[in-house]
């Protein structure tokens, strides 16, 4: 029970804000600690732990590609493609790539999209361009929204459409756990039916709350503007 | 074969590229400490291929990681002021060159794809052209150099160089937060290695009053979300709550059809996942990529489709595993 109090550090650490880094290092060397490793043990972990979490750092490769075509007006390109399509929302945009994702991962494309492959060169540029048509002005608050949504539905999208797929992961993982521990013989394919009644309920809840997003940015376009017509009173004074 | 570590290898040049960039920029705020960081993060990259074989020691680069931690935490890491093309600059090259400026965009994810799905017959003298254990990753790597060929090919900036000078800027903007999902995934596997999972497994089953089926699903899924957001993935909490409740109370006791528990179960994860930094490359790494003020603003997205889902999950689990 003693080895909780690492979680513990991380949750304190991550409420009061302290450099995320920082705080991970300690809760690390923390846990680590009261599991019983001595410290050149902690320093291997680190180390072993550094080499084999490289992939998630792949991200990186992406950024010259993003940073040319961005340096050539992408985002402004996009704002113009979306412009004509008025119809066009930033709600509306990622619901269509929150239907794209989930329904590409569910038939086994899931390296199709991603947060470097599409969120950042594609799906947010337009969803801002999008608002940019609707209000002519994109504020930093709104912006920051988007792009938590631009990824959200990426996320949303893979996760629960990628289950339907059999040959996933999670699938695999599931049935090798189950029929080695306990000797069942469980069909990946059973495993990935059932997962359609949660992908539909994703998709259902996260859809009505990107149809809202448009809504709310549409009340902090108002209250910005509103607050930033009273700056400007005061100042002409 | 192409190897993963050669995609390591990749993003180690690409590191240090931008590293030496920093150092000859003399109007750079924390020239040196910033270089330094960017350039040890590079090496690291390197070295790591022998530590994964197995040939060098794995405590050289722990100190290592812990000197970029310092350098990082410490203030002696900074972004520098670089010249970007400027908003009517951009407007006038997004006219010159319109929806072209889409086609390397849409050249990465279509590359990858396009290999990943073609990897299983791309093999030369009975050996596979694409490392078969981390397929996407090479079929990423390869699809992003394409789309830069491809950048460079359709417009032809001035300096060809512009791919790297334009990614520093980015690089930058993410600053230490480049450095955080791996160090999380370190932090992961050593609460595994200290039993932070069987402490948790043990808490959950202790709460569980007996003869309940509603209470044994509601612990189960609960449990399930709980330690899917302290360990950063489903993956690690399905077989201890699993092996705590699921099989246990849900399957034996309750005669649950295990298919839809565990299917369902596994789900529950997913939703956890949505809501924690602990999942560093779902939640903080766009937040890095896409340069957001709030490294949590991804999870704030998330939070409100994974809560209700949680309890969707729950109903579906209890209506439709018990006959």
């Amino acid at each position: 029970m003693l080895v909780l109090i690492g979680v513990l550090l991380v949750i304190i650490g991550f409420a009061i804000r302290l450099n995320p880094l920082i705080v991970v290092t300690v809760a690390g060397i923390v846990t680590a600690l009261l599991g019983g490793m001595n410290p050149a043990q902690i320093l291997d972990s680190f180390g072993t732990g550094f080499a084999s979490s490289r992939s998630v750092t792949i991200f990186v490769a992406v950024l010259p590609v993003v940073g040319i075509i961005e340096f050539f007006g992408l985002q402004e390109q996009a704002k113009v493609l979306i412009g004509r399509l008025a119809k066009l929302t930033a709600g509306r945009v990622l619901i269509g790539y929150l239907a794209v994702r989930q329904l590409t991962a569910a038939v086994g494309l899931n390296s199709i999209g991603g947060h470097a492959q599409t969120v950042r060169p594609l799906v947010f540029p337009m969803a801002e361009g999008a608002a940019l048509r609707r209000y002519g002005h994109v504020p930093e608050k709104i912006s920051e929204k988007i792009k938590g949504h631009s990824a959200a539905a990426d996320n949303v999208g893979v996760f629960f459409g990628e289950d339907v797929f059999v040959a996933v992961g999670s699938i695999l993982l599931i049935t090798t756990f189950v029929d080695t521990t306990y000797h069942l013989h469980l069909e990946p394919l059973q495993l990935a039916l059932w997962a359609i009644p949660t992908a539909i309920a994703a998709f259902l809840i996260h859809g009505f709350r990107l149809l809202r997003l448009d809504k709310q940015l549409d009340k902090e376009y108002r209250e910005y503007e509103l607050t930033a017509r009273i700056e400007f009173a005061g100042e002409a004074k | 074969m192409i190897n993963v570590e050669a995609v390591y290898w990749l993003i180690g040049i690409l590191f240090l590229a931008w590293a030496s960039l920093i150092a000859a920029d003399t109007t750079h705020p924390r020239r040196w400490g910033s270089s330094a960081f960017w350039g040890l993060l590079g090496l690291c990259f390197f070295y790591s291929t022998w530590v994964q074989a197995g040939t060098a020691p794995g405590w050289i680069l722990g100190i290592a990681v812990l000197v970029l931690v310092v350098l990082a935490s410490t203030g002696l890491l900074g972004q520098g002021k670089h010249r970007t093309s400027t908003g009517p600059e951009r407007e006038s090259y997004a006219k010159r060159f319109g929806n072209k400026l889409f086609i390397p965009a849409l050249t990465l994810p279509l590359v990858t794809v396009i290999l990943v799905l073609a990897a299983p017959v791309l093999v030369i003298g009975g050996t596979p052209l694409l490392d078969p254990k981390n397929t996407t990753l090479v079929a990423l790597a390869i699809g992003a150099v394409a789309a830069v060929v491809v950048a460079l090919v359709i417009l032809k900036p001035k300096n060809p160089a512009t791919p790297i000078f334009e990614s520093r800027r980015i690089l930058e903007s993410i600053g230490w937060a480049a450095l955080l999902p791996q160090m999380l995934t370190t932090l992961g596997i050593l609460f595994t290695k200290a039993g932070v999972g069987t402490a948790v497994g043990t808490l959950a089953s202790g709460l569980l009053p007996k003869g309940s089926l509603i209470a044994g699903v509601v612990v189960y899924c609960l449990g399930m979300f709980l330690f899917t957001v302290l360990m950063g993935n489903g993956f690690a909490a399905f077989p201890i709550m699993t092996a705590a409740i699921g099989w246990p109370v849900l399957v034996e006791t309750f005669h649950g059809d295990p298919a839809i528990v565990f299917a369902i179960g596994m789900l529950v994860g997913f939703c956890g996942t949505l809501c924690t930094p602990m999942a560093a490359n779902f939640n903080l790494v766009p937040s890095a990529l896409l340069e957001m003020k709030n490294k949590y603003g991804v999870i704030t997205a998330q939070a409100g489709t994974a809560i209700p889902l949680l309890a969707v999950n729950i109903g579906l689990m209890y209506f439709l595993a018990f006959h």
